[in-house]
């Protein structure tokens, strides 16, 4: 039997003609998205390294002497490395006092700002009251204000009570709302609880702080555990801050003891114990961040920016 | 027709409804006064006392003397270091507000790729965001040593020109854009949110109009991130002009009476707002300081939200799916 479909007709032959083109651009397309993703691997790669040199430069430093610190060509690897210098930091400085201070002061104010900006995130985000939005809004500008501008006024105003030279007017402001950011993202994070959850209680006649404290704050954990490490972070690495207020050596913070080994260095070189201190600063940090990394993911989501 | 409900019983319920919003508003109130406290006490008092100050001579162990406009003439036409810290803190705005911008999202654009090790990646750009800026100065001023640090080590072995980074008075401002570049992870991490938040259908439908990968990034993907821009570009108009700690450590601020940096080159405008204020005690005029800066923050601030319907687009415009 003849198949007439043998024939290649004009329609046949410009089919196949479509497909291997088609193929051919499949492939083509392939091959360039493989190439795509290869440059995209290699930028990421080589910028993600030079990101992170400094820190290892960092580390390695701390372990030299400074005739090691300023040679040519520079030595990522210290031969010898001089573990000692750690040791001759903690008899230079009094590290676990400056240690201290900070995890007081970081404690004290992370719990206040987690606490006070919370509750306004909550009665932002579900109580209704004249005003709400406006005094909402009112808050968010805080966010364009220098500090440069806040700070003699505030200096002026803790030095007539008393309280430079003391850990307050490093604490006690975070009791007061939290910083508007904080409120934000909470508000935010609170929006997407389901309303069930909690007007049910209300309606049973809960009082709205113990749907606050029993329901709605253990909810917010996510959310919190940002703001936490947020704050955290923020009172742990402040400087300005503790520079104004706190005037004796006694109260300092490890950051105002690095600034203070930066200015040792005039009669004798402080780097390698600068380095040392500035190791010992850092890690905490990086630890924090790789046990709670989606945090810090689910942080920068939550600022996603809607709303 | 009789209504379904008394109206006694309508009214009743209003009344009921009307104390619950009382007692809803009263225990709003409760909840937001933290807040609203600290806002009164430390914000709005001190905006407005440093704006009081801004126009009197105090030095704050005798009581401040008014004086007019006094400060704010001085410093606009006799005090040559203010011209100078404006002049520096204006160049390194203009030079890292856009130029981290782009990085930033030129990288996350990277990221966005369905990259494999997307976390590792994701760990070496963010890190460095983390660092204390106290550390960062400590470390940048060592790394940037113009004889002896890995910056320049490469250059010299390339037999490129070696820059004097921090002696040297013009690659000043550049070393601390580049130190700020190094800590611009947050800004990657938030554009790859939100890269990754743009509908994959709408590049499909450019794909089946035969849109090319310009194509997509300038009509898909910049369009409908421009609102993650807008937010980070306001961010970064509000930090830059604030730069302070980096430059106080790497400079040896503390030396109130010794020049910040080769030939003043690193005297950008808070350092000289705080000499003003806590090593010349002059807090008059560091408040007249302070409220330019706030002024030209906001001015800043106010023109990016007055130009954002050029080129801003946010979702809202359009009923969600």
């Amino acid at each position: 039997m003849r198949e007439p479909m043998l024939i290649p007709t004009r329609e046949a032959r410009l089919a196949a003609e479509r497909h291997q083109h088609h193929v051919h651009n499949r492939r083509h397309a392939r091959i360039k998205r493989a190439a795509k993703r290869v440059i995209a691997h290699l930028v990421l790669a080589i910028g993600g390294l030079v990101m992170i040199m400094p820190l290892f430069w960092l580390a390695s430093s701390s372990l030299k002497r400074p005739e090691q610190i300023f040679v040519f060509p520079p030595q990522l690897i210290p031969r010898p490395a001089y573990w000692s210098n750690y040791v001759r930091l903690l008899e230079l400085t009094p590290v676990g006092l400056y240690l201290g201070n900070t995890l007081r002061i970081a404690i004290v104010a992370t719990a206040g700002q987690a606490l006070t900006s919370s509750l306004a995130g909550y009665a932002f985000a579900r109580l209704r009251f004249q005003g709400r939005d406006l005094v909402f809004g009112v808050l968010l500008t805080t966010l364009m204000l220098p500090f440069a501008v806040l700070m003699i006024p505030t200096y002026v105003m803790f030095s007539r009570i008393g309280w430079v030279g003391t850990f307050r007017p490093l604490t006690v402001p975070y009791w007061f709302g939290g910083g508007a950011f904080n409120i934000f993202l909470l508000r935010q994070f609170i929006r997407t609880i389901p309303k069930e959850l909690d007007e049910a209680a209300v309606i049973d006649g809960a009082s709205r702080f113990r749907v606050f404290f029993t329901i709605i704050l253990p909810l917010c954990r996510p959310a919190l555990t940002v703001v936490t490490i947020n704050s955290f972070l923020h009172h742990w690495n402040d400087f300005l801050a503790p520079l104004i207020f706190l005037t004796s050596a006694r109260q300092w913070t490890l950051a105002l003891a690095i600034s203070s080994l930066r200015d040792m260095g005039y009669g004798l070189d402080t780097t390698h114990y600068m380095l040392a201190l500035s190791t010992i600063v850092v890690t905490p940090v990086v630890i924090i961040y790789f046990l709670a990394q989606r945090a810090f993911i689910r942080g920068i989501a939550l600022t996603g920016i809607k709303g | 027709m009789k209504p379904l409900v008394s109206r006694k019983v309508l009214t009743k319920r209003r009344k009921f409804h009307q104390r619950l919003g009382f007692a809803e508003a009263v225990q709003g109130w409760l909840f937001v006064a933290p807040a609203v406290l600290g806002f009164v006490i430390f914000n709005a008092i001190p905006v407005l006392a440093s704006f009081g100050l801004s126009f009197t001579k105090y030095d704050i162990v005798s009581a401040p003397t008014f004086v007019g406009l006094d400060n704010y003439v001085r410093l606009l036409t006799r005090d040559p270091l203010f011209g100078k810290s404006a002049g520096i803190t204006l160049y390194y705005a203009a030079l890292s507000i856009p130029l981290s911008i782009f990085v930033a999202y030129v990288i996350a654009l990277l990221m966005s790729q369905e990259v494999r090790g997307i976390g590792i990646y994701r760990t070496l750009w963010y890190l460095p965001s983390l660092v204390p800026a106290v550390v960062t100065g400590a470390l940048w001023g060592w790394l940037l040593n113009k004889e002896f640090g890995p910056i320049n080590y490469p250059l010299r072995l390339l037999g490129v020109p070696t820059p004097g980074w921090l002696v040297d008075p013009d690659w000043v401002v550049p070393s601390l854009v580049l130190i700020r570049l190094w800590a611009m992870g947050n800004a990657v991490l938030i554009f790859l949110a939100g890269i990754k938040g743009v509908p994959e259908h709408l590049y499909e439908a450019a794909t089946v109009d035969g849109a090319t990968w310009w194509h997509k990034l300038r009509h898909v993907t910049v369009p409908m991130t421009s609102s993650i821009i807008f937010f980070n570009l306001v961010m970064n108009i509000i930090g830059a002009f604030q730069v302070f700690s980096v430059v106080y450590i790497i400079f040896r601020g503390a030396g109130a009476l010794g020049t910040a940096g080769p030939a003043n080159s690193a005297l950008v405008y808070v350092l000289y707002l705080y000499r003003n204020a806590f090593a010349y005690f002059r807090n008059g005029y560091a408040s007249a300081m302070a409220w330019i800066l706030f002024m030209v923050i906001m001015a800043l601030t106010f023109l990016a939200f007055r130009t954002q319907k050029l080129w801003v687009y946010y979702e809202t415009e359009q009923p969600e799916e």
